[in-house]
């Protein structure tokens, strides 16, 4: 009988017109925890996820994507949906960034994925301005625990809004961009943007 | 260090659901995937149920108010649950009313009177198939949507619809013979009997 029923099958259009109206009705009805897209960048897709807050997650594509939904979903909200709505101001600012035409970002940012002495490090890392760097040393001393080098290190190895909370502009004593989120040829691409090498 | 363990980096960003193991036995789930896939994993499945059991002009409104019930209550779902059978008595919800609606309304058409096309491309299912499965009594129309498109068992079909599951099982064969029948003739032809 299947094959009679084979003509009730969604189109691709059909698909994506459903999803969005869904999109639509759950923001209109507070349902929509956390929404997400994807924009094209000069280093490959970059998920972009935001919260009535802000901005709460950005992610590379080498930090997959469906991992990191998997976690928005369990620390933050299962009610996770893929919608362009209220992210059009941090894919435009993102894309202004990467072409020259923009240093700081304006867009709210919910920065709940980190706590404790996590946050106090971003918060000291977002201080850090345009086109300088800064050491893991320095940042935890700004942070007030001068001898927590690992945890600093740590806090800024889990930044869940990379780019927008600079830790690319955090480098080592010796000087190699190692250990960056979107791997360390995209630390030093960013750095070079910036004019900080 | 040991080789078997893994690295603490590695593991920061890692699931926390994972559904089952290679041996088939499930893991305990601490929380469920992103909503979204469930959208994308079941929406196509509900959307032909929606559209055999209440037609074209209201299965997109079926489909999405389904969707947003399922959504709204998602976080209270056992993360063991069975995810597509909810979404159709969710759905079978939906069916209900829209059933109880229509019975106050002019006998069903295939298409919007208002010439509004609710589906842009009525013209296969809704010209065809959905003539014929409008003619089954509701029963016969669901059973045979939630058996052939859902593939829910008959048991499980019962519960949704009262009876037996011998009875919803009759109600799906009757309804299926009643639809062969009803085709004959028209391009949706596939012979009278199985």
């Amino acid at each position: 009988m299947t094959e009679l029923f084979a003509i009730l099958d969604a189109t691709d259009a059909d698909a994506r017109r459903l999803h969005d109206r869904l999109a639509r009705a759950a923001a209109s009805e507070g349902l929509l925890d956390v929404a997400y897209r994807t924009v094209d960048s000069p280093y490959g897709p970059i998920l972009l996820a935001r919260t009535d807050a802000g901005l709460v997650r950005l992610a590379y594509a080498v930090q997959d994507h469906d991992a990191v939904l998997s976690e928005l979903a369990a620390r933050i909200s299962p009610r996770v949906l893929r919608t362009s709505a209220g992210l059009d101001d941090a894919a435009r600012e993102l894309e202004e960034y990467f072409t020259g035409r923009r240093r700081t970002f304006e867009v709210p940012l919910d920065l709940r994925l980190a706590r404790g002495f996590r946050a106090a490090v971003l918060a000291e890392l977002r201080r850090v301005p345009y086109g300088s760097t800064t050491s893991y040393t320095a940042l935890a001393t700004a942070a007030h625990r001068p001898k927590a080098i690992r945890p600093t290190a740590t806090a800024c190895a889990s930044n869940p809004l990379p780019v927008v909370v600079p830790c690319h502009r955090v480098i080592h004593k010796d000087g190699n961009p190692r250990g960056y989120a979107g791997g360390s040829g995209v630390k030093l691409a960013l750095l070079t943007l910036e004019g900080a090498v | 260090m040991n080789p078997a363990r893994p690295s603490r980096a590695g593991r920061a960003t890692s699931p926390v659901w994972t559904s089952h193991v290679p041996g088939g036995r499930r893991l305990l789930d601490v929380s469920k995937p992103p909503f979204d896939e469930v959208v994308t994993g079941h929406g196509p499945a509900v959307l032909r149920v929606c559209r055999a059991v209440v037609g074209p002009v209201d299965a997109d409104d079926a489909w999405s108010e389904t969707f947003l019930a399922a959504l709204r209550a998602y976080p209270d779902l056992p993360a063991d649950a069975n995810v597509e059978a909810w979404l159709v008595t969710i759905a079978h919800r939906k069916a209900i009313d829209v059933h109880r609606g229509r019975a106050r309304r002019p006998t069903p058409t295939a298409l919007p009177p208002d010439g509004v096309h609710h589906d842009p491309e009525p013209a296969g299912w809704a010209g065809e198939l959905w003539p014929a499965l409008a003619e089954l009594p509701f029963k016969q129309r669901v059973t045979v949507a939630y058996h052939y498109l859902a593939g829910l068992p008959y048991g499980e079909i019962a519960d949704l619809v009262g009876g037996t599951a011998a009875a919803a099982r009759r109600a799906s064969s009757d309804g299926i013979t009643a639809l062969r029948k009803s085709l004959e003739g028209t391009t949706l032809d596939i012979g009278a009997t199985p």
